[in-house]
């Protein structure tokens, strides 16, 4: 018998990412690549590394392949551990039936003999679709002095946003008063942000209560929370303050690459105390052509750029080809400009190729009808002929 | 025949130390940096993991903490294993006096008992002084069609009197069995450089070591090929790809200026057969709105504000505003602050110039500034 672990993490990567459209066709939505080198799931891990937990179990269900093959064994997180490390769990059979996760609630209450087998005292439940750095141990330790059932951690948000989040409406102390899904009128700015940390002790009870009660939503924010806030549980807010972004949709995922290139976002991928790990291939360094332009970019290595680069992310084994134009775009590994090809205000997969003479995408000042803008998207393995002009907002799946 | 569990591989990390004696200075051979994120070893361990070899000793001699830290477990190369795997085997004292042996024979008999406890048929033999990409597989199949006792990996080359020391040319005749071993010749004009890898039976290798110990001998080129031309089956595998060779900072200079061709970039990074590394979890390139960037290789982790050209620059390389970078090979964490000029540089790790440092040298003798230098 191991010794108990003291704080195991459980991550919801189930999501399916419906409004990534193309980019989540055959991969789970935290598979999908961002930051140059990055899978969206890296920052969870990441993190949870970093704050030294060891333990992790990652829910998945839609698309699982690409997620199962990525973490792997968990090395490139430090998370290949001889008692604990990560763990992908899939729905699985019992004597009782089969079932999917049927709510986020419902997923962490089908792994209840995962978490069992290591007898934390915390659990932290964290989604799998945010970008943020994030100290868990510092949640744990403010969950603790507080002697709290339950740790929200939740950010500061627009009044004019509030009412897209979970709203919480806290005493003096932080402690959580009220909270409201999505309200028409906020109380307040403080967002939850799908954070939360659990005594488990008192979270299995609640778990167990609410697959009994068979609400139909089994979810967080709409059960768990509400009934626990309703016992009178102490339930405690931990502000964060730092970047976070989610990434669900096409323009927010766009929106978060291009952050990593604006100075005043505090999003710092090279800070050697809080690496951001991510599974390598192995690939030369990028080489940079004689006749190459690129300013204010973000490459990744195995790539070869002869053409023009700018405001944009470029991924690992990426080629731009001399006389190609690269503008605001995010460029996923293997793809290929081709010499004469102009990509601007675009996302463009993974393995894809743009010919010669093709063009993706427009830049808004060059649009009369500011409605038709928006983020042109191409899938993975993607071919887009020569002859091809992807509009703007378009979202192709197939060869062109 | 096939090669896996069958071929143990051996190199020797510490071999040719003197040749660059300003970047052995702190470490091996193998682990000198090289092409923007590699180290030497990467090359010959890439190249026998790529062939099938799933076991492989290291041999080192001195100065070999970074080459520890560069390998770990093996995991990089997929030799942490616990069958076969890779193995450091540092001096070992039991035979002669402080372990620090003179030659490849001797630096064998050190460590026989692990040698002899594989039971691999074959061994190849690499040094960490060339960089290609070869495949083993073929070198161990002409060794055995032809019948060979030793197999000689050789290169074809345009010998010049600068060419440097320390060079082996062999000779051989047209079934390319090999005639004559020339020690640093005084010759010109192209010849049969040999790469500094063999392929020969265990049990041979064995009697040879013993054979050499009991002799008070220690070369493998001397005393093994040289000596025994006629009396073993000494054969040449010619390798027709691309190599380079270091055995002087010039040297070292121009083989990673090299790397700025594709055609050599194309030859030495193939597709099915990686080069692999220890990995470093840097962030992507980044690139400022003031930087420009031409003809340069350049790892992850580099943040570029200023002009870079001609250069290879290793992983977390920092080029501030203002600054003009030109023929340079700037290490791991070499940071340029703002405003400065450098022109054919070699900076070791960790090297810092701060704003306003101007600093030059030569195609011929590029300037070299060592390990954790402030200026």
């Amino acid at each position: 018998m191991n010794a108990k672990k003291k704080v195991i993490a459980m991550l919801l990567a189930g999501g399916q990412g419906s409004r990534l459209y193309a980019l989540t066709q055959n991969v789970a939505k935290p598979a999908v690549p961002y930051g140059g080198k990055y899978r969206i799931i890296d920052f969870a891990l990441s993190n949870c590394t970093n704050s030294g937990i060891d333990t992790v179990g990652v829910l998945t269900q839609y698309q699982p392949l690409v997620l199962n093959e990525y973490i792997g064994n968990g090395q490139p997180w430090d998370l290949d551990r001889m008692y604990g490390g990560v763990h992908v769990l899939s729905p699985f059979e019992t004597k009782e039936g089969a079932d999917w996760f049927q709510g986020t609630a419902n997923a962490i209450y089908q792994n209840m003999r995962f978490i069992e087998r290591y007898d934390p005292e915390y659990v932290i439940v964290l989604g799998g679709d945010h970008i943020y750095k994030m100290d868990y141990s510092k949640m744990v330790e403010y969950h603790e002095q507080n002697k709290a059932d339950g740790t929200i951690a939740v950010i500061d948000v627009p009044m004019e946003e509030a009412s897209r989040f979970g709203i919480m409406t806290c005493d003096a102390e932080n402690r959580v008063v009220r909270f409201t899904e999505k309200p028409k009128e906020p109380e307040s700015t403080l967002a939850s942000m799908g954070i939360y940390c659990f005594t488990w002790a008192k979270l299995k009870k609640y778990l167990i209560e609410n697959e009994n009660a068979n609400t139909g939503s089994k979810d967080f924010g709409k059960d768990i929370i509400p009934a626990m806030l309703g016992n009178g549980e102490r339930l405690f807010a931990y502000t964060f303050d730092g970047y976070w972004k989610d990434v669900g949709t096409l323009d927010s995922l766009w929106e978060a690459n291009m952050d990593l290139l604006s100075p005043s976002v505090p999003l710092d991928l090279y800070d050697p105390k809080w690496k951001i790990y991510a599974r390598h291939n192995n690939m030369p360094p990028q080489f940079i052509g004689k006749n190459a332009k690129i300013e204010n970019s973000m490459i990744t290595e195995g790539s070869n750029i002869n053409g023009e680069v700018d405001f944009s992310i470029v991924f690992s084994g990426v080629t731009i080809e001399e006389g190609a134009v690269v503008n605001y775009s995010i460029l996923m590994p293997g793809t290929v400009v081709k010499s004469g090809a102009v990509v601007e205000y675009a996302i463009v997969g993974e393995n894809c190729v743009v010919e010669s003479g093709a063009k993706i995408g427009i830049s808004p000042e060059n649009i009369e009808n500011r409605d038709d803008w928006g983020i042109a998207v191409v899938g993975h393995n993607v071919t887009i002929s020569g002859s091809a002009v992807i509009k703007p907002k378009a979202i192709i799946s197939e060869n062109v | 025949m096939g090669v896996k569990n069958n071929v143990l591989g051996l190199i020797f990390a510490s071999l040719h130390d003197s040749t660059v004696v300003e970047l052995t200075k702190q470490r091996t051979m193998g682990s000198i940096m090289f092409g923007g994120r590699y180290r030497l070893i990467d090359f010959p361990l890439s190249n026998m993991v790529n062939s099938g070899i799933t076991e492989v000793g290291v041999i080192t001699k001195s100065n070999y903490g970074s080459l520890l830290d560069h390998l770990g477990t093996g995991r990089e190369w997929d030799l942490s294993r616990k069958k076969g795997g890779l193995h450091l085997l540092p001096p070992f004292s039991q035979n002669i006096g402080d372990g620090v042996y003179r030659g490849r024979l001797e630096a064998l008999n050190n460590v026989w008992n692990y040698v002899q406890h594989s039971s691999a048929e074959y061994v190849i033999l690499a040094d960490c002084d060339y960089v290609c990409s070869i495949n083993f597989e073929n070198v161990l199949k002409q060794h055995i069609e032809t019948g060979a006792d030793i197999t000689a990996v050789y290169g074809r080359f345009r010998y010049t009197e600068e060419s440097g020391a320390c060079v082996d040319v062999l000779e051989m005749d047209a079934e390319k069995r090999i005639k004559s071993v020339l020690i640093d010749p005084q010759i010109a004009g192209d010849c049969n450089i040999c790469l500094d890898m063999y392929v020969m039976r265990k049990d041979l290798l064995a009697k040879l070591v013993k054979d050499a110990v009991s002799r008070n001998k220690y070369s493998l080129i001397r005393d093994c090929l040289q000596a025994k031309v006629d009396e073993l089956k000494l054969m040449g595998y010619e390798f027709d790809g691309y190599f380079s060779r270091i055995d002087s900072v010039k040297s070292y200079f121009e083989a990673n200026m090299a790397l700025l061709q594709p055609e050599n970039r194309a030859a030495l990074f193939q597709p099915n057969a990686p080069i692999y590394t220890k990995i470093g979890d840097n962030g992507p390139v980044k690139y400022g709105l003031d930087a420009k960037v031409s003809n340069s290789l350049i790892a992850d982790g580099c943040i570029i504000e200023g002009t870079v050209e001609n250069c290879i620059l290793f992983r977390g390389v920092k080029v501030g505003k203002g600054s003009i970078v030109r023929d340079c090979i700037l290490m791991q964490g070499t940071t340029i602050g703002n405003n400065c000029a450098l022109t054919a540089v070699i900076t070791d790790k960790n090297v810092e110039a701060t704003e306003g440092r101007v600093l030059t040298g030569s195609d011929s003798y590029p300037l070299y500034i060592g390990k954790n230098a402030k200026i």
